[in-house]
């Protein structure tokens, strides 16, 4: 048996990276220290597996060789006028790379679940900018934690013993020296565990963020309640959270995907800054897929921009709302698809989905979903994490390396080889037209 | 790789005493050689043109996670810059915060071989190398940030100062990291609380330690591991009214640690730690003070951090100071603490001439530059993106090289600022050589890069070829002729490759990445490490092994290897 020490959990966005993982002949048989949705996939990842490349033909998905497959989905991509590459937040950085790298040679656009996540957020740090830091100082010094419109507990099951509310740091020692205070829509499991629940009524949060702000900079509130919250009980609450020594807001998608979308999060960052002339005040976004930030590191870095990067004009070109691909789909514009590692046809709204079927559809995949049974072209990979290395970035930004673990299945490659390889046969298709 | 001959042109190499000779270079497999074979060699005729080291620049943040954030912030930044893909450029964008690939072509087009970004946090360094690697065109190191850190910290307050150097080896051995960067001393971790360092003298809670000693306990500790780089240092106070106090007893507290006629301290952006006065309306020059002092002591040397009016964006370490800098503006800010170790924060700025104060900066860089006698502690920068962008470089030459140029600003700025000012009484003028000292020569000197900044035999074979016809042109006169020529180099050579043609990209490569690896006692290594594996856990969220950057994950990895004295 072989032991793995001080893995990195390629789930969620917390990249915990002290799991010890046992592989016994080339199977991994037990996740130390892992929660639930860690030890679920590090176990079962393999379940569900696509094993061979495959092609639709007359609306059949068929096997095909690789050599096939990969030809099939380049010809289609040169051939496109405005492809879309779509997903990579379940890939390494170097991954990442080569798709830009290929969405700049076909000149497509290259968006990222981010897009319809966290994205808002990124809009909101254009506008204001972000007071924020590692996951260590808020373990280190945060004496108030507030979560607002996502569910740790559920979501980032490790978040809080080793980064928040239950962690031990050098000047907290643990849960007794904070406090929590959840504000969201519903009751939720985080909700539960906290000091203090504040019930809003849904798509109020820009409401609720500016009558704190009102509140916070000593004006009056024009109202009795807001977000179903009274006066009173806003102006407590903003005592709590300027009276506090080190205090952080995490927020999900309760915020930033609900109405008012990046104006909510201008609201978030405008009231931690102006919490900041009052004591130290931190926010961050609690992000999902264990990769998501490296997508959104690595594209600003080769790109300038987050998501949403359109190189059609040659160079990368960034407006939310234009390339992005939900609107992009809407408008009805692209003419072909690549997806990696993504289930857009089961997760996007019906009419999106529907539309987006009308243009071949190209998938990479380790494992089946609707997005590979209706795909046009699926050609198999492997996991990030468990059978091929790389980078991936924490919520926090901090780069971790991921490991092999496990060989892949014969026949199946990294989504960054697969890539690669697109790449090579574009060019080589242009050279030749 | 084809041998090259550049013939005729006019050699301005300091380091080799030659000062605009017309002579023959022969490079052969990446290096300068004496002589090649004519026939087979590619001739490049510089005739009538000017022969010059490689660029090489000892301060610009063109890399790393604040950087990142900084790109990301400013899309609309983004906009003013747009490069296309070509046969050999990926596309990319940006001017005050550039994409990488845009980073890389940029500099190179510029004459540029080498680049060291001056601030990371250790804990971050992946991200660094991961950028670095998508850099291509120059070689690059990064100079991680040690001047809140919590070993260094409690090593010192222990009086510990073997550990302490031995710590600081295993992390830059560990992270890659070249050479010891302090911001801010103490003030950034005060910072963490909402506070700053209150002088020199005053403990930082908590840990019991003064900026004071923070900085004498690193002099010494980089001195006993005999790093190639001195102290490379963001003193506190910085941006205030009146700090030229601060730097320079900042300085004189590090005097008593040099050695061997080597300085121990780099002063970065002089400029912003080179204030007078006593608030905002009576800011003015600290200039004559700071150039006096560093006149007068040779345990010193500086970078100008010169700003240029433009739309940029500030970014440091010094999270204290962007949080002043904010709340002076009101513009956009990004603050970003790292555990254990450091801080960041982000503010775009617009420096205008018709502000006092932006003019009053433009003043002090100008005035610390001229009245530095010895062109060797000066090394030329912005402070990229914080005074300016790098490729504003070839203006801020021609002010150096111009009393014309200067006086034709000088004109446009503030007109309160221009009355407090003796710029308008500086006929200094720097000589070509003078420039070549403090873009290449003096640089590669005080980061101990042997084979950099010169053309002697054996270097490497980083040269620039501008089009400059100093029969024809005068500097002081025409210096609009030598900005536009060193805007755009006719050749760039890197590594014995010609990579640049007539100012355009014509092959790109990715470069190397620096690092130092100090060796010290295995004993004291052992111990040391041993008791880090201790204490990482509590002070960090990552394990120890994930902490350590593997070498595999560099592109062209150049390690330098020095014995320590510990």
């Amino acid at each position: 048996m072989e032991i793995f020490q001080d893995v990195v959990c390629p789930v969620c966005g917390c990249l915990c990276d002290d799991i010890e993982v046992n592989v016994e002949n080339n199977k991994i048989v037990k996740a130390r220290n892992a929660c639930a949705m860690g030890t679920t996939k590090f176990l079962n990842y393999n379940a569900d597996r696509i094993s061979v490349p495959m092609i639709k033909d007359n609306g059949v998905q068929k096997p095909v060789s690789l050599e096939d497959s990969i030809g099939r989905a380049s010809e289609v991509l040169v051939n496109a006028k405005y492809p879309l590459i779509y997903g990579l937040s379940l890939s390494s950085c170097e991954s990442v790379k080569v798709a830009l790298e290929l969405t700049e040679e076909i000149g497509g656009v290259l968006d990222n679940q981010t897009s319809v996540c966290h994205g808002p957020g990124v809009q909101g740090l254009h506008d204001i900018g972000e007071s924020t830091g590692s996951l260590g100082e808020i373990r280190h010094r945060a004496d108030l934690i507030v979560v607002w419109g996502a569910n740790l507990q559920e979501a980032h099951p490790r978040h809080m013993e080793r980064y928040s509310y239950t962690s031990k740091g050098r000047f907290r020692n643990g849960k007794d020296d904070r406090k929590l205070i959840v504000i969201d829509v519903r009751n939720t499991l985080t909700a539960k565990s906290a000091d203090k629940f504040v019930q809003i009524e849904q798509g109020k949060d820009f409401e609720f963020a500016n009558a704190l702000r009102t509140a916070l900079n000593q004006e009056q509130i024009q109202k009795n309640q807001v977000a179903g919250v009274p006066v009173e009980e806003i102006e407590d609450l903003a005592e709590i959270l300027r009276s506090c020594e080190f205090g952080v807001i995490f927020f999900g998608q309760g915020v930033t995907q609900t109405n008012g979308k990046g104006r909510n999060i201008d609201g978030l960052f405008s009231l931690t800054r102006d919490l900041n002339s009052w004591t130290k005040f931190l926010i961050m976004p609690a992000r999902g897929h264990f990769n998501v930030t490296g997508v959104n590191q690595v594209s600003t870095w080769q790109t300038g921009f987050p998501y949403g990067i359109d190189f059609s004009q040659g160079y990368p070109w960034y407006n939310p709302g234009e390339t992005t691909i939900i609107d992009i789909i809407r408008r009805g514009e692209n003419d072909a698809t690549l997806v990696i590692g993504s289930d857009p046809i089961a997760h996007f709204p019906p009419a999106i989905s529907k539309r987006l079927t009308s243009n071949p559809i190209i998938a990479i995949d380790p494992a089946h979903s609707m997005t590979t049974m209706v795909a046009d072209v699926i050609i198999p990979s492997s996991f990030a994490g468990i059978e091929y290395e790389g980078i991936a970035y924490r919520m926090d930004g901090v780069a971790l390396p991921l490991k092999k673990l496990v060989n892949e299945p014969n026949n199946t490659k990294s989504d960054e080889v697969v890539l690669k390889m697109i790449l090579e046969k574009v060019r080589d298709i242009k050279r030749r037209n | 790789m084809q041998d090259i001959i550049i013939k005729n042109g006019t050699i301005f190499d300091p380091i080799n005493n030659i000062d605009g000779e017309v002579m023959d270079i022969a490079l052969s497999n990446g290096k300068i050689v004496d002589r090649v074979n004519e026939s087979k060699a590619l001739v490049i005729d510089a005739t009538n043109k000017i022969v010059l080291p490689g660029g090489v620049d000892i301060h610009s943040h063109i890399a790393g996670p604040k950087v990142n954030m900084g790109r990301l912030m400013r899309a609309e930044d983004h906009y003013r810059n747009l490069k296309p893909k070509t046969d050999v450029k990926r596309s990319g964008v940006g001017t005050s915060c550039p994409s990488t690939f845009t980073t890389g072509y940029e500099y190179s087009e510029m004459g540029y071989t080498t680049v060291f970004e001056p601030a990371n946090p250790p804990l971050k360094m992946l991200h660094v190398i991961d950028e670095f690697n998508d850099t291509p065109m120059i070689d690059k190191a990064c100079y991680p940030l040690f001047g809140s850190n919590w070993h260094v910290m409690e090593y010192l307050h222990d009086n510990k100062e073997d550990e302490l150097a031995a710590y600081i080896a295993w992390t830059l051995r560990s992270v890659k990291g070249y050479a010891c960067k302090l911001v801010n001393p103490g003030g950034v971790e005060a910072w963490k609380w909402g506070g700053d360092a209150e002088g020199l003298d005053r403990a930082i809670g908590n840990f019991g330690v003064t900026p004071r000693e923070i900085v004498k306990g690193m002099c010494k500790a980089v001195q006993r591991l005999n790093l190639p780089h001195s102290i490379h240092i963001h003193a506190n106070n910085l941006g205030m009214p009146g700090n030229y106090e601060t730097s320079i007893k900042t300085l004189d507290s590090m005097r008593e640690f040099a050695k061997d006629g080597k300085p121990i301290a780099h002063l970065t952006h002089v400029q912003f730690n080179a204030y007078g006065g006593s608030n905002w309306m009576n800011i003015n020059s600290g200039a004559e003070h700071i150039s006096d002092y560093i006149n007068n002591n040779d345990h010193v040397s500086i970078d100008l951090g010169q700003i240029v009016f433009s739309d940029t964006t500030t970014m440091t370490a010094d999270g204290p100071f962007e949080f002043k800098l904010q709340a002076l503006t009101g513009n956009r800010w990004i603050n970003a603490d790292i555990e254990a170790e450091t801080g960041c924060g982000i503010v775009p700025i617009k420096y205008k001439k018709s502000n006092y104060i932006h003019a009053i900066m433009w003043v002090t860089g100008l005035e610390t530059a001229l009245m530095i006698d010895d062109p060797w502690k000066v090394c030329m920068t912005t402070d990229h993106p914080n005074g300016g962008y790098f490729t504003t470089y070839p203006k801020v030459i021609t002010w150096l090289m111009s009393q014309k140029a200067r006086q034709k600003y000088m004109e446009k700025v503030n007109k309160r600022a221009k009355s407090r000012t003796a710029l308008e009484s500086l006929d200094r003028e720097y000589s070509f050589s003078e420039v070549i000292i403090s873009t290449r020569a003096g640089p590669a000197k005080l980061l101990g890069l042997n084979n950099k900044g010169h053309l002697g035999v054996g270097a490497d074979a980083d040269v620039a070829v501008y089009n400059i016809d100093l029969k024809k042109v005068d500097p002081a006169i025409q210096y609009w002729k030598v900005r536009k020529a060193l805007r755009r180099a006719d050749y760039t050579i890197k590594d014995g490759e010609i990579v640049v043609k007539d100012g355009e990209v014509v092959k790109s490569v990715p470069g190397r990445s620096y690092w130092v690896d100090s060796k010290v006692s295995n004993d004291l290594a052992e111990s040391v490490e041993s008791e880090l594996r201790e204490k990482f856990k509590d002070y960090y969220t990552i394990q120890m092994s994930n902490y350590i950057i593997a070498e595999n994950k560099i592109v062209n990895s150049s390690p330098i290897t020095v014995q320590a004295e510990v």
